[in-house]
């Protein structure tokens, strides 16, 4: 069976979904994904679907479940490339795709990944060490 | 009454069959791209259900005219458990299984006219139609 | 005995032309919209059809095969006149106008066979009768179209998207936000987020005239559908009646930042993508 290739560009990893994708290939996506980004500590995903002219609700599900799971190993989901057809009918359908961060290209998705990362490194910077100059309520240190 | 295909739905790779046929009968019947996307992603939710749902079925394709305007019916019919409440299967957000249920609200959406039947214990039809 | 109407038309064909012709001319105000020699021209090819299609036996049933050829010719014909300004009377004219010559040769031919003249008179009547109405309706049909064509148009330019600047759009909707025009209002402005690779789209809505709960309903379709393209928006023009409306129907306007003013609006857009406006010295 055919699996669908990931690539690795730096901290993120990137997939490019073509073909119309059965429930087996989904699963062996999540799969190989959730290894992948344990594997080389990836930080950020995208998964590009520009050369998808359909997305329904089983598509929207495999894709909120692998932000989820990237989530879960601390690794930040974009998907990029929807295309103007889809978009309009996933909003009628009432799939709104809630949770899952969207980019117009690779190239936009690389830079939200990107500051994602910033504002998650500024985060990790205020973490709960109290600075010296905070002395406690009677003084102490 | 134009032409008409009945496909079987038994397993995922018919689903995907079922697709690329309506996808070809709404570029025939002349539909927008937008409105092209929007019969076939029905067609794959209804697909879907008739097969996740119903244990399988059947498919019937028909493209329409009627006097000037053009559409497209579909009819997915199983013979599988049935739908024991369809008001409450019809309602936004309504879920079943995990995730984000049958779908059926919002496919209603995406069409022009939507008629489900369904018996519990003998199976489910849904026809559904788009004019151009 | 058979009708005397094919007879008719294989010997007396170009009599009846001229007669016809005739007929047409005298009573014609519309002389200048059509040049003589073009009728004359569609008066024959009349004939010539008219002539094969009763030989085929077939005398009342014009929408059997016979008579395809003679509903084409009409149909054309029709279709020109009604987009050269003919009212759908003087378009089916055309065909009544006919009348009068093959009655009177009718006469001529079976003057003394009473029964014969009444039977075949009474065949051509309804024959030419219902020939004469499709006519009608090929015309009403015509114009449906253009109206239909006028009213895409429409929508089509009531909807303009512009770029104010890098990555930047704006949508100025002027009217009521239905469900038609939503569609056309998605469609137009993710197709220009494609085009134009934008961060952010302004939904100016200064000119709409209430926000009910339906259009509040196909505001955040838009939203949503801009969202999934990558685009955040940004809604301008909300006026205080509206914005009162918009507490009072509880609508949840999903996190998106509103402005009064297109101008406040833009000046926001720039800080997002990053930019500064800057004031040289004069």
């Amino acid at each position: 069976m055919e699996r669908i290739p990931i690539l690795q560009m730096g901290r993120f990893l990137l997939v490019t979904i073509q073909v119309d994708m059965h429930d087996r290939l989904a699963m062996a996506l999540q799969d190989d994904l959730t290894n992948r980004i344990n594997q080389v500590s990836a930080r950020g995903v995208l998964i590009d679907i520009s050369a998808l002219e359909i997305v329904d609700s089983f598509i929207g599900r495999v894709l909120a479940n692998i932000a989820k799971m990237a989530q879960v190993l601390d690794a930040e989901t974009v998907v990029v490339g929807m295309q103007p057809a889809v978009a309009i009918t996933l909003v009628e359908l009432g799939l709104s795709l809630t949770g899952i961060r969207t980019a117009l290209n690779i190239e936009k998705g690389m830079l939200l990944l990107q500051s994602a990362l910033q504002d998650d490194l500024k985060a990790d910077e205020r973490s709960p060490v109290l600075p010296e100059e905070h002395a406690g309520v009677y003084g102490e240190m | 009454m134009g032409k008409c295909e009945i496909m079987s739905i038994q397993s995922s790779a018919d689903v995907v069959l079922v697709r690329q046929a309506v996808r070809q009968i709404a570029i025939e019947v002349g539909f927008s791209l937008v409105d092209q996307t929007k019969i076939v992603t029905a067609a794959s939710e209804l697909a879907r259900n008739t097969l996740d749902y119903g244990g399988g079925g059947t498919a019937t394709l028909e493209a329409l005219q009627d006097g000037n305007r053009r559409g497209v019916r579909l009819i997915f019919s199983d013979q599988g458990p049935g739908i024991p409440n369809i008001d409450l299967a019809l309602k936004d957000g309504y879920t079943t299984g995990n995730g984000l249920g049958m779908g059926l609200s919002g496919t209603k959406r995406l069409v022009n006219e939507f008629e489900i039947v369904s018996q519990v214990g003998q199976g489910t039809t849904v026809t559904v139609t788009k004019w151009k | 005995m058979g009708s005397k109407i094919p007879a008719i038309l294989d010997q007396y064909g170009s009599e009846l032309l001229s007669e016809w012709l005739q007929e047409i001319l005298a009573t014609n105000n519309r002389r200048g919209l059509i040049k003589e020699a073009e009728l004359r021209e569609e008066c024959r090819e009349f004939i010539h059809l008219f002539r094969e299609a009763v030989h085929q036996n077939s005398l009342s049933d014009i929408h059997s095969a016979p008579w395809n050829e003679v509903r084409g010719l009409l149909s054309n014909i029709s279709r020109i006149r009604s987009q050269k300004g003919f009212t759908p009377s003087e378009t089916a004219s055309f065909v009544f106008s006919f009348k009068q010559p093959l009655f009177s040769r009718l006469r001529r031919e079976l003057a003394q066979d009473g029964e014969a003249l009444v039977e075949d008179v009474w065949t051509a009547t309804t024959l030419l009768d219902k020939l004469g109405l499709f006519t009608t309706e090929v015309y009403q049909k015509t114009r449906e179209e253009v109206i239909l064509r006028q009213q895409e148009e429409l929508l089509e330019l009531s909807t303009p998207v512009v770029k104010l600047w890098e990555g930047v759009l704006a949508l100025p909707i002027i009217g009521t936000l239905d469900s038609a025009r939503t569609q056309v209002v998605m469609e137009s402005l993710l197709q220009k987020i494609v085009e134009t690779g934008s961060d952010i789209a302004i939904i100016d809505i200064t000119g709409v005239p209430t926000v009910d709960t339906l259009t509040a309903q196909h505001l955040l379709k838009t939203i949503t559908a801009a969202r999934l393209m990558g685009a955040e928006c940004i809604i301008s023009g909300i006026r205080p009646q509206i914005a009162q409306t918009i507490v009072y129907l509880g609508v949840d306007l999903a996190g998106v930042t509103t402005k009064s003013s297109l101008a406040d609006a833009f000046k926001l857009a720039l800080q997002r993508t990053g930019m500064k406006i800057i004031r040289t010295q004069a």
